[in-house]
């Protein structure tokens, strides 16, 4: 029986030829991620524990995003922990601070971090975007993060997947965030679970790596363990001019089994809005009447690339944002930052009425730089529409692409780009 | 291993931000997040839950972030077992790390407030108030020894 692609990588990081669905390994971890928020609890275990050093000083990797630059006393002692920590073990060069720090996902694809084939585990749920770079990489809690960053192994249940076949092209206005809102609506939060989400078909060769990026990242609101991209040309270019490891390039069994395969043509996908509370309500602009809001944010680990951003600036130049509403702009990296800033991006977006943050997962999940209040709406091209996601437990979040994002900042209200 | 509680209830898709919302997220002390535990889906958990009772809830439990202060909170505000249909994935894998038990079998007739008994060896689940027995899968091996170490760090020896 073949394997899926991602069944291939973790046999090759366990020493097996073949693993099956439901066979639980111990796999070599070629990277192991922790945030300002997991990492604490991860290095408490590990003192407590008894362990001392760190498997390799150059896999494991602590990025400061979450609630930085330090929102309260509380996060600013987390912080110091951190920074204590990798000193001591020997990884300060590992350790991403304020200034060079960006939103960890858009991070370390950035710096050639992640190239195919790697087997990367994060204590943060949305490690499932290095899938867009044909990576096996997913999130895992605290405990396994300290584990791994004692042994360089974690243990992986194998997964069975769903193929999606896609085909055509997307068309104007149309991202990887509609393409990614129409698959949740079509199979829920809950319609990937433990598995892996396999893309496929002529249409990835259409799909940016930013647009690829954006819909691995959003597996894990299908309850994938993972979703992960075949390497094509579009792959190589992005990872060799940001590496000089070399890629392994790791291909699906033409016989390989999968749960179950589904079509997705890309020419149908409209702009797509996930309505609250959970990212599976996914509709279109026919369906949506007019639904006032008090804020948008652009950014995140989902939208807070460079191509997100030019997105967002090719709508809001020469227009204003609406009297009443707060539009919050956050370049996930410093480079990202740095580029929008050359390109004029962030004069565009100041200029409309924007507040331009530096780069912060803050307002994504309630932190800080763009918290709701009570009855408050947000268009946010961020992941999760929960509850109090983004601050109070009565205030509502609407997920959609940074184009969608920018023309409702602009209308006061959920509007198409148009 | 045998448990017997009271059921505190609750519907599909119980995510991590409504388990311990991130505004509570800048500490990692156990006690000060069982404190917000389940906060922002019901406010009378943290008053109302009592040592030993049974969390029961349906598909998807604990899905979204990976934060382990879900299950941390849930474990430290006293409940003994978490039942659900089903369990999102890294939820599933940090309750085994951090050995809180938890078990997947069908939870439409369990009601907040009836009485159950989990035999975990046997892998069933005693509804003493409907009087009903349900089965549920046992843990593989692999995950069991966790359980019985008592974790997974334990389980490692604690690494070098």
């Amino acid at each position: 029986m073949g394997m899926t692609m991602t069944q291939k990588i973790l046999a090759a990081h366990c020493g097996e030829k073949h693993v099956e669905a439901g066979q639980i390994i111990l796999a070599d971890v070629d990277l192991v991620l922790g945030n300002d928020i997991t990492t604490p609890v991860a290095i408490n275990e590990f003192n407590k524990a008894g362990c001392t050093g760190v498997y390799d000083q150059n896999k494991v990797v602590f990025v400061m995003d979450h609630f930085t630059p330090n929102k309260d006393i509380k996060a600013a002692e987390q912080c110091k922990q951190m920074r204590d920590f990798a000193r001591e073990k020997g990884f300060a060069h590992h350790c991403f601070d304020v200034g060079e720090v960006g939103v960890e996902h858009a991070l370390l694809p950035e710096r050639g971090m992640v190239i195919p084939g790697d087997l990367v585990i994060g204590a943060d749920s949305h490690t499932c975007t290095y899938g867009a770079l044909s990576a096996f990489s997913t999130g895992v809690g605290s405990t396994d993060m300290a584990a791994a960053m004692a042994t360089g192994k974690v243990w992986l249940k194998v997964p069975s997947a769903i193929k999606f076949n896609l085909t055509g092209k997307l068309n104007k206005h149309v991202y990887g965030k509609d393409v990614i809102l129409h698959i949740l609506g079509m199979i829920g939060v809950d319609g990937a679970l433990y598995k892996s989400m396999e893309f496929a078909g002529e249409g990835v060769s259409a799909l940016s790596m930013s647009d690829r990026l954006c819909i691995a990242n959003m597996a894990i609101e299908c309850g994938a363990k993972n979703g992960i991209f075949p390497v094509d040309e579009k792959t190589l270019e992005y990872v060799y001019a940001r590496t000089k490891r070399t890629p392994v390039v790791y291909k699906a069994d033409p016989d390989a089994v999968y749960e179950r395969v589904i079509d997705i043509d890309l020419s149908a996908v409209r702009q797509t809005v996930a309505f609250p509370h959970l990212p599976e309500n996914a509709r279109t602009f026919d369906e949506i009447p007019d639904i006032p809001i008090d804020q948008v944010v652009i950014g995140s680990c989902t939208n807070g690339r460079l191509e997100d951003l030019i997105i967002a600036a090719d709508i809001l130049r020469g227009k204003k944002v609406a009297k009443g509403v707060r539009c919050i702009v956050i370049p996930a990296t410093q480079k990202i930052y740095l580029e929008a800033m050359e390109m004029g991006l962030l004069k565009d977006f100041v200029e409309a009425g924007c507040a331009v943050s530096t780069p912060t997962c803050g307002p994504c999940l309630g932190g800080h730089m763009g918290v709701l209040a009570k009855g408050e709406r947000c268009v946010a091209t961020t992941n999760r529409n929960f509850v109090g996601r983004m601050g109070h437990p009565e205030s509502e979040v609407y997920l959609a692409s940074p184009a969608v994002a920018a023309a409702s900042a602009i209308a006061g209200k959920i509007a198409p780009a148009e | 291993m045998n448990i017997k509680g009271t059921v505190i209830k609750y519907g599909d898709n119980v995510d991590t931000d409504v388990i311990i919302p991130a505004r509570y997220l800048n500490t990692s002390d156990e006690k000060e997040l069982a404190a917000h535990c389940m906060e922002d889906l019901d406010r009378t958990f943290v008053t109302r839950v009592r040592p030993g009772d049974i969390m029961v809830a349906g598909t998807n439990f604990g899905c979204g972030s990976s934060r382990e202060h879900a299950p941390l909170a849930i474990k430290t505000s006293g409940i003994a077992c978490v039942a659900a249909k089903s369990f999102a994935r890294i939820f599933y894998r940090n309750a085994i790390n951090i050995g809180l038990p938890i078990i997947e079998c069908d939870t439409d007739a369990i009601d907040e407030g009836d009485t159950l008994e989990i035999d975990f060896d046997k892998g069933e689940l005693h509804n003493l108030t409907k009087n009903t027995t349900a089965k549920f899968a046992p843990f593989p091996p692999f995950l069991q020894d966790i359980i019985k170490a008592g974790g997974l760090l334990k389980s490692i020896g604690g690494g070098k």
